[in-house]
């Protein structure tokens, strides 16, 4: 089954990269490398088998909801590409019509 | 005491003659930075350097100990850290350009464990971007060197942190192993490399790549020193939900025993097929002998699932991945693309500027296996065949107590010659990943050299939580052979 090069850009999209063309180009040859070698998964039978998503022996883990020490808003925004009045400076999101 | 001397001696050594006086915090600094100064050109082990702290903080001890000796254990025990681990003041990268400059504003709970037993932070080892990779081919600062051979790469992830090791950089180093990070650079190395079982040491402050297959562990000169550094390490830690709430057991005390009577050892076959070199398997085969004449009890095996495990791999973790590294957008911390017309346009320069090509690589397939269409076929089959070699390993484990297999197909190999290649790359991880797709603990540990002179490891896999079982056997055989004594010349 071929990725095609069209598959590609809307994977781009929703990773939220944008590639040039010689990234496209050969992303989509490894892709389909590597998408080709993972269909071996397909000879090795599963019905019924449960999923495993972690580790078994874990269940959620819940602690009382109290008020604990956390980070200043300063240090949390040290690191911060773009910060006004405790804020995260981003591009504005909404357009003038 | 000398100090060009010092950095030659294992954790477990300095650590007697720091205790008995016999050296201070100050002279361990300036020797293991002496010895830095030395090979670090050679070998680019470090990404940050932390001389002027490391030094302030070893005075600190030396004025207080003046009157007082009583110390912990990892006292003024110089080590080097990988940079995917947070140190709250220093800079830590992941190798990216993403994080040049992120300084974290708190420490991973493995290195507050070893700050609140006054350790010594030497500097922050290099990776490959983001721990993926198996070479440090993928850091975006430049590879590190094997110290065997300085032609050929040190493994990876952790490579920074097997070098750092091997080349008594320092004395010991965390890593962390998602497929075979700690074990594989470990084994390329000639050092001592043990991936805990999945949730016995706590990821907080670990940066996210694969967080059902992530785990921190030491990288050491020997096996008491692992067994050292992962006491001071583990436990169950409330900020990390998926760590385990069990006790946290002495485990030097399960190296008292030297031999490794009623001890049962399988051998998969499936772990010595095809693909494997032959000069590594006659050296993991003559382990083997060595395993027996300690008085193992040797099975074969079978874990015929082992040829899924690559498969299920790449797409478990990267699936994982492109979920976790969403996080970088340059909106909170990280780089920031310059010059974006809207958010969106932000997201996509940041991002395309930020990571390197192997890490885009895995967002994309991970973005490619969990997408709309083939969820199922991909990572849902995944997740089921995950279950298959769970279960072939719990099968396994009711006949025998250790598995032994080798760590690397191959010695290290030479800068380039998989770095063009994706799939070549992944697969060279085949021996490592089953135990992280399983959570299972294991140990690589040296058994012989290629007639090229380089280091050759094997593996040992335990059951969950029996870390005891897999150090004793580990140090069993490492005190029955010389291969420890050996050191590379760096040239």
């Amino acid at each position: 089954m071929e990725i095609t090069r069209q598959e590609v850009e809307k994977v781009a999209k929703l990773a939220r990269l944008a590639l040039t063309e010689a990234e496209t180009t050969g992303f989509s040859q490894q892709l389909n490398q590597i998408v080709a070698y993972v269909q071996k998964l397909k000879t090795f039978p599963t019905e019924g088998v449960e999923p495993t998503s972690t580790v078994p022996g874990q269940a959620n883990v819940f602690r009382p909801d109290q008020v604990q020490a956390s980070l200043f808003a300063e240090q949390a925004l040290r690191n911060a590409p773009d910060a006004e009045a405790q804020c995260f400076r981003v591009p504005k999101i909404i357009q003038e019509s | 005491m000398s100090l060009t001397l010092l950095h030659k001696f294992t954790l477990s050594e300095l650590q007697r003659k720091f205790t008995a006086g016999d050296v201070t915090a100050t002279e361990i600094v300036r020797a293991y930075y002496l010895r830095v100064t030395q090979v670090e050109p050679k070998v680019n082990a470090y990404l940050t350097q932390c001389k002027e702290a490391a030094l302030a903080q070893a005075d600190r001890l030396d004025q207080a100990l003046k009157g007082w000796r009583k110390t912990t254990p990892m006292m003024a025990m110089p080590l080097a850290v990988k940079d995917n681990i947070c140190t709250e003041g220093v800079r830590t990268t992941c190798a990216s350009r993403m994080l040049d400059r992120f300084v974290p504003p708190y420490d991973a709970t493995v290195v507050a464990k070893l700050r609140a037993q006054n350790y010594l932070l030497l500097g922050k080892t290099n990776l490959d971007e983001f721990a993926m990779g198996s070479s440090t081919e993928n850091s975006a600062f430049g590879v590190s060197r094997n110290p065997w051979n300085l032609q050929t790469v040190p493994g990876g992830s952790s490579g920074g942190s097997a070098v750092a090791v091997a080349a008594d950089e320092c004395v010991a180093a965390l890593g962390s192993d998602t497929g075979g990070s700690i074990r594989q650079p470990a084994a390329f190395c000639g050092v001592v490399g043990l991936k805990p079982t999945y949730g016995r040491v706590s990821r907080y402050g670990l940066v996210a790549f694969a967080s059902s297959l992530d785990q921190i562990g030491p990288i050491t000169k020997d096996v008491t020193d692992a067994a050292i550094l992962l006491g001071a390490i583990a436990g169950h830690d409330p900020r990390d939900s998926t760590s385990a709430n069990l006790p946290v057991p002495d485990y030097l005390k399960a190296l008292k025993r030297k031999d490794l009577k009623r001890l049962k050892v399988g051998v998969p076959a499936e772990y010595f097929a095809d693909g494997l070199d032959s000069e590594v398997e006659q050296a993991v085969r003559t382990a083997i002998d060595g395993l027996r004449e300690l008085g193992a009890d040797i099975r074969e095996i079978k874990l015929p699932t082992t040829d899924a495990a690559v498969a299920t791999y790449y797409v478990i973790a990267t699936a994982e991945a492109s979920s976790n590294l969403a996080r970088y957008d340059g909106v909170k911390f990280g780089l920031r693309a310059a010059e974006s017309k809207d958010l969106l346009d932000m997201y996509l320069k940041t991002r395309a500027e930020g990571f390197g090509p192997e890490v885009k690589r895995r967002i994309m397939l991970g973005t490619y296996v969990l997408s709309a269409g083939y969820y199922d076929a991909y990572y849902g089959k995944a997740q089921a065949v995950r279950t298959l070699i769970r279960q072939e390993f719990e099968a396994a484990f009711q006949t025998v107590d250790l598995i032994v297999t080798p760590v690397t197909p191959t010695t290290a190999f030479k800068f380039g010659e998989k770095a063009q290649d994706p799939l070549q790359m992944y697969l060279s991880d085949i021996y490592t990943i089953s135990a992280n797709l399983a959570g299972l603990p294991a140990i690589a540990l040296p058994c012989g050299f290629s007639k090229a002179g380089l280091p050759i490891g094997f593996q040992l896999i335990g059951r969950p939580f029996e870390e005891e079982t897999l150090l004793r056997g580990a140090h069993a055989y490492e005190q029955a052979t010389h291969w420890r004594t050996k050191r590379p010349a760096i040239r």
